[in-house]
């Protein structure tokens, strides 16, 4: 079973091959599908087995290395994987997720001219996450981290042909770029002040102590900076507010694509490389950044998701939101109160599967009425009643309901921004709890609820699909399991590196207020939505407001001051200046040498002479001046 | 007579040459600059030859600017072969016409 446990590295070669096998055979549909789905299949198998074997093992970190390069003399970059708490957990979460959603996309894609193309490149992304979870150091989870980018970028513009999908995936990869820039730089500041890449000599107090010691810019010390730095490229990845702008336009893409960026990959890589660098952040103070900007994005991005009409945007807002639990989460902890990041880590578990079962359910609403617009929905529980019941018992996890997962994990992060005295945040979260129970069950009841206000011949062919069925029902089974079950071994296993693992205090009081507030969600839902299904248009100020927030032009000035305002000017004046203009200097050069040989070379034999009689005057003298 | 004024004469013959080979367009008119240069050059082989004669061979200063005069009539006789030719394809010799060389 060790051998299990050093063979991680195994995990991402699975997908990565069955992408690249699939490219090749991406013209017969049913092969690509059979390949990915297997290759998922093994990964899940294995990830799973692994966590037994961790579990079993009783080894907190588990290093298994191969050299790939040396920097400069001491920092060597090395492949291969790590197993701790966080990562053996992401693996097995990653590729169950993956198998899911590869199952499903068969039903998904049934009528799209490429499903081949999208089984491989969803393996792609598969394989880059678990090569980003399992980095053994900053350099490996750079390169996986920028292969997520990528590929979400080719995901999201899967549907090449619609403007809309193509612009999106290139707001999604600048966006996301723009932050992976900070997060380089501080890569580099972390791996000159520290001396090392690998988080087994990072993670360690000695490196927070010696980064701490090493002054920066800005009156920061290396350690601030760096941990900071890097936290801006988590805060891109996980679409922090303002930089969460790229997703909600990312719903453009295939809803199964929506379905694994969401839950398992690409968003949850920021709340995880944040957890990854808990030691350096804490010591070093960043996590305050992390704390403000999820506890604002928590409550902004819920508030949106109220007045939200197209069902992907809804759900594409919630993730905002509970990534922004995930965030304060860890943000709240330190080493004193770790309980924050257990809960988190919690969190983004739980959230995975019902996100995912969430997404996937969208997708099944989408595919029977052709629409993604609430107002063409409703009443479909007796088209779907599968969907229905499983989305049921998504929203009531989401919402923070016992004894669904997500009450569990909710009820933590509550506990533990309460434990680590930050009142205000704990109020924004319990807050937000009721809020995205209103939303969820706004979301529920418009969908399935009421009486159908679309185009009733579309409703004829409505029908649920066996190959998006069956992983939407798994799904349901994890999403009530994957809570009460798994607490203690949350609370034992999961802990940041050098702390011992406690129990944390847990107010009697805070479950009742938690899913209190859960429940008066649900209620005031059901009391606006529940007799009569409607949504009503806002107007005045609020839906000035409203369009504003869910809009991107509240934050356009942020792209066009920020980013095209300063830094495309200073890149393009780097560019032409500097980089056209050293070439161009270059060229300019040989063409004034040539115009002047060109001037000595006009044929006249007497010029010829006189050039050949100067230059051996000139020899003459110079040599005869020589002694 | 002096070995310098020899030196002089010499000079000024090779200076007339590289002046004529400058400034004349008539190909034989450069032939017969480059023999003045040549000229010029033999003066001061002859004039060391007679002023300050080698030991052993006293007559080298003497007999070598024969041997040169030889090869340079072999020289001429290829160079004017070349100005025939050059007159029959083209129908001209002026150099500052013929400049099919310029870049």
């Amino acid at each position: 079973m060790a051998d299990l446990l050093s063979a991680a590295w195994v995990l991402p070669l699975l997908p990565l091959g069955a992408s690249l096998l699939g490219l090749l055979v991406h013209r017969k549909a049913a092969l690509c599908a059979g390949i990915s789905i297997g290759a998922n299949a093994i990964a899940s198998v294995l990830a799973v087995l692994t966590v037994v074997a961790w579990l079993g093992a009783d080894t907190p970190t588990v290093i298994s290395t191969l050299d790939w390069f040396t920097v400069r003399g001491d920092v060597v970059l090395r492949v291969g994987s790590m197993l701790d708490a966080i990562s053996v957990m992401m693996i097995a979460m990653v590729s169950v997720i993956a198998l899911m959603v590869s199952i499903y996309s068969v039903g998904y894609m049934r009528d799209d001219p490429s499903p081949g193309r999208f089984q491989a490149l969803l393996s792609l992304f598969v394989a880059a996450m678990l090569g980003l979870v399992l980095a053994p150091n900053l350099g490996q989870m750079f390169v996986a981290w920028e292969l997520v980018g990528v590929t979400s970028y080719l995901l999201i513009g899967f549907w090449w042909h619609k403007p809309g999908a193509v612009s999106a995936s290139k707001k999604a990869f600048v966006v996301t770029r723009f932050a992976d820039a900070f997060f380089l730089v501080g890569l580099i500041v972390l791996a000159l002040g520290a001396g090392s890449l690998d988080f087994a000599v990072l993670l360690a107090p000695a490196s927070a102590e010696a980064l701490a010691a090493q002054g920066g810019v800005f009156g920061c010390n290396l350690l601030t900076l760096g941990t900071g730095l890097v936290f801006v490229g988590a805060w891109g990845k996980s679409a922090m507010f303002p930089l969460h702008i790229w997703l909600p336009d990312a719903m453009e893409g295939p809803t199964p694509v929506s379905s694994i960026i969401h839950s398992a990959t690409m968003v949850v890589a920021g709340v995880f490389l944040t957890a990854r660098m808990f030691p350096l952040a804490d010591a070093g103070g960043s996590l305050v950044l992390a704390e403000v900007t999820g506890a604002v994005t928590a409550l902004f991005a819920a508030a949106v998701a109220c007045v939200q009409r197209d069902i992907k945007r809804i759900l594409a807002f919630s993730t905002l939101s509970q990534l922004g639990y995930m965030m304060f989460a860890l943000g709240v902890a330190s080493q004193a109160h770790p309980d924050g990041f257990t809960a988190s880590m919690f969190h983004v578990f739980t959230h995975a599967w019902f996100k995912c079962l969430l997404f996937l359910g969208a997708g099944v609403v989408i595919h029977a009425v052709h629409s993604n617009d609430l107002d063409h929905m409703g009443g479909l529980r007796r088209k779907l009643p599968i969907t229905w019941l499983a989305c049921l018992a998504a929203c009531l996890a989401i919402s923070g309901i016992p004894p669904f997962s997500g009450f569990f994990s909710k009820d933590a992060i509550l506990a533990a921004a309460w434990g680590a005295g930050h009142k205000g945040v704990f109020a924004l979260g319990l807050v937000t709890g009721g809020l995205t129970a209103f939303y969820m069950f706004r979301m529920l009841i418009l969908t399935f609820h009421g009486s159908y206000r679309g185009d009733a011949a579309q409703l004829e062919h409505a029908h649920e699909d066996k190959w998006m069925v069956a992983p939407i029902a798994l799904l349901a089974l994890l999403t009530v399991a994957a809570g009460w079950p798994l607490q203690s071994l949350f609370a034992h296993h999961m802990v940041p590196p050098g702390v011992e693992a406690g129990h944390a205090g847990h107010p009697a009081w805070l479950p009742w207020v938690a899913a209190g507030a859960g429940l008066a969600g649900l209620v005031l839902a059901w009391l606006r939505y529940g007799r009569t299904p409607r949504m009503s248009a806002l107007a005045g100020w609020r839906k000035a407001l409203f369009d504003q927030l869910g809009s991107n032009c509240a934050w356009r000035w942020l792209l066009n001051r920020v980013l095209i305002g300063t830094i495309a000017k200073v890149s393009r004046q780097c560019d032409e200046g500097a980089i056209d203009g050293s070439l161009r200097g270059v060229a300019d050069g040989a063409q004034a040498l040539g115009m002047t040989t060109r001037w000595l070379h006009n044929g006249l034999i007497a010029r010829y002479l006189m050039v050949m009689v100067a230059a051996a005057v000139v020899t003459l003298v110079v040599l005869g001046g020589m002694p | 007579m002096t070995l310098q004024a020899c030196l002089i004469l010499g000079a000024i013959v090779f200076g007339a040459g590289v002046f004529g080979l400058v400034t004349r367009r008539n190909p034989i008119a450069l032939f017969l600059s480059i023999e003045l240069m040549l000229t010029g050059a033999l003066i001061n082989l002859v004039a060391f030859g007679r002023f300050m004669p080698a030991e052993g061979d006293a007559q080298a200063g003497t007999i070598l600017p024969l041997f040169i005069i030889a090869i340079t009539a072999c020289e001429m006789a290829v160079g004017l072969a070349l100005v025939v030719a050059l007159h029959r394809q083209r129908g001209q010799i002026d150099l500052s016409e013929l400049r099919d060389l310029h870049g």
